[in-house]
């Protein structure tokens, strides 16, 4: 929303690209992850830009979905997790127990790999979400919900069934509706994870004409093991390695010229 | 079917005819299973048969020796007893079963001691937790009570109950948990209205079941609820109960008793047949759309 509560950056800027960089939505600064005894990201610091598009990138493994999930602190379900560090977001640190993660969750929303329908009807799966941030009238809650399935290009498919279970669509219109339901509550910040990789060619397609529209809006950070789409789709590209960021820049510079070899090897294929 | 299947491949004709040893075993068993179900009901059935007429829902258990009469206030006593212990057993089961499935992730070591009492709980015999409940009600108060019968049956209950919300709870994906509080929503609202969803059938299943059991028991209810001649639906008072009426009636020497017996046991067999064929029901529709 407003760029002005960000705090000063810690570090010096890398060197000024041609255009001015975006300000920065999320601030990752040595930011340390563990799973019960075992460290899965290390020293992480990381500027994710307002308004575009971040891939993330990086063989298997690697901690990419790890990364995506201390943006909104999903990993405290499970209590043998744990991270370190700090995640500016508009100048607080979303790693300090004081702060309302339900509601930073409703700025910073997240879709999985596997599409997760609620049981319950399409129409319910979106206003679920609202409901609790908003108090809509019926008409206003319609809207929303039209509005968002609109936006997936999900309405025509599904608007004469908007009272049948959200269980009963396919694999990519659960997708689409997944996505649907979090930019219903209008979050800031969308973190996707590995969104496509269980969709036909053509609800990939779909998924990511739709993401590429998302960054008029809001700010995007994407898990992706397919090298095409982050070509395609990103505007900065991060290069994990083993818990590590190796390498993070603009996408054009980060495929046409890596300035590490890991990230090169991985970039054409040659990994491993 | 494919080449290797042939006639002179002798694997496919040993697995076939393994195949056909199996069948036909467990069609006999299964036949064998509903054989007694089958017999039970006829024999109830017939040696009850002269006791059932509308009388038998209308009027109350007469005195010994005196023909006609019927088990209206066995069977409302027995429907109060169940209501009570449903109440009381469904929303404690649910709560406890609900912190297990959902919160005691947090507290492993409580979760492991909480699940291992109820276990213990859940294989108590029920005459134990009869006299439980005496000692609890009924010695202090000085009198037997309906409330009695209805909190030892409740007793039975939350148990069952309590295992069925743990384990349908804990079948609920982890995915489903995340996307909802990944949306901002607290952790138990999400609780109420994604996990209890998504587990609803399952654990309805399981109380059906725990209804179906509870209304056989009879031993708690001899030292609670007791037994009454007349109708009564008062809380306070000894009330009838179809187990305890049928076993009383069948042991008396009177032939009439003795019929009524038996036609409450042929009611009481439909009742746990129809409440084992509803969640039967429940769990199909269940698989069929998730
Ligand atoms: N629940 C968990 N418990 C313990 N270790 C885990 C858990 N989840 C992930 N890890 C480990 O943490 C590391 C990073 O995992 P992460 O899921 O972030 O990788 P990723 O980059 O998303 O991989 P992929 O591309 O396969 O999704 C891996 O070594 C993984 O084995
Ligand atoms: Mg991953």
């Amino acid at each position: 929303m407003s760029d002005t509560v960000l705090l000063p950056t810690e570090r010096p800027d890398p060197p000024a690209a041609a255009e001015p960089a975006p300000p920065a939505v999320l601030r990752v600064r040595g930011l340390d992850f563990w799973y019960g005894g075992y460290k899965a990201l290390k020293n992480i610091h990381l500027d994710i830009p307002q308004r575009r598009i971040t891939a993330f990138i990086g063989p298997s493994g690697c901690g990419k979905s790890t990364l995506l999930r201390t943006f909104n602190r999903i990993y405290e379900l499970y209590p043998e997790q744990r991270a370190t560090g700090e995640i500016l977001f508009h100048g607080r640190n979303l790693l300090d127990p004081q702060i309302d993660v339900a509601a930073i969750r409703a700025r910073i929303g997240m879709v999985f790999q596997k599409p997760t329908p609620f049981p319950m009807t399409i129409y319910e799966n979106i206003a679920f979400g609202v409901r609790m941030y908003e108090k809509l009238d019926k008409a206003e809650m319609e809207a929303r919900v039209e509005w968002a399935l609109r936006k997936t290009a999900l309405w025509d498919e599904v608007k004469d069934k908007l009272q049948q279970s959200g269980l009963g669509l396919s694999g990519g219109q659960q997708q689409r509706l997944c996505i649907a339901r979090a930019i219903a509550v209008k979050p800031e910040v969308i973190l996707l994870d590995e969104p496509t990789s269980a969709l036909d060619p053509i609800s990939t397609a779909k998924v990511e004409e739709l993401v590429a529209e998302l960054k008029e809006e809001y700010t995007v950070a994407i898990v992706t093991h397919n090298m095409q789409q982050a070509a395609r789709l990103s505007d900065y590209t991060a290069f994990m390695y083993l818990g590590e960021l190796v390498e993070f820049g603009e996408t054009d510079q980060i495929f046409v010229q890596p300035r590490h070899k890991q990230t090169e090897d991985y970039i054409t294929g040659r990994f491993g | 079917m494919n080449g290797l299947d042939g006639p002179d491949n002798p694997l496919p004709r040993r697995r076939r005819r393994l195949d056909r040893v199996m069948m036909t075993s467990m069609t006999l068993l299964t036949v064998l299973g509903v054989f007694w179900v089958v017999w039970i009901l006829l024999t109830t059935l017939e040696r009850g048969f002269e006791a059932f007429s509308p009388d038998l829902f209308l009027k109350d258990t007469p005195p010994p020796g005196v023909a006609g009469g019927g088990l209206r206030n066995a069977f409302v006593g027995s429907l109060e007893l169940l209501a009570v212990a449903l109440a009381i057993g469904t929303p404690v089961g649910l709560l406890a079963g609900t912190w297990l499935g959902e919160f005691a992730r947090r507290h492993p070591m409580a979760g492991a001691v909480v699940r291992f009492l109820n276990d213990i709980l859940l294989s108590a015999p029920s005459i134990v937790i009869g006299l439980f409940a005496y000692t609890l009600l009924v010695a202090p108060l000085k009198h037997f009570s309906a409330l009695a019968g209805g909190v030892a049956l409740a007793l039975i209950m939350i148990p069952v109950v309590v295992r069925t919300t743990d384990e349908m709870l804990r079948l609920v994906p982890d995915a489903l948990r995340e996307a909802a509080v990944a949306l901002g929503i607290p952790y138990w609202r999400m609780v109420v209205h994604i996990s209890w969803k998504a587990a609803s059938r399952g654990i309805l299943t399981g109380i059906l079941l725990a209804l179906a059991r509870l209304s056989g028991e009879t031993a708690p209810l001899l030292f609670t609820a007791l037994n009454s001649p007349y109708f009564s639906t008062a809380l306070d008072k000894p009330i009838a109960s179809l187990p305890v009426v049928i076993f009383q009636f069948a042991m008396s020497p009177y032939p009439d008793w003795q019929k009524l017996a038996w036609a409450g046991a042929f009611v009481a067999m439909v009742f746990i047949l129809a409440l084992g064929l509803l969640a039967r029901w429940l769990q199909a529709r269940g698989t069929s759309s998730t």
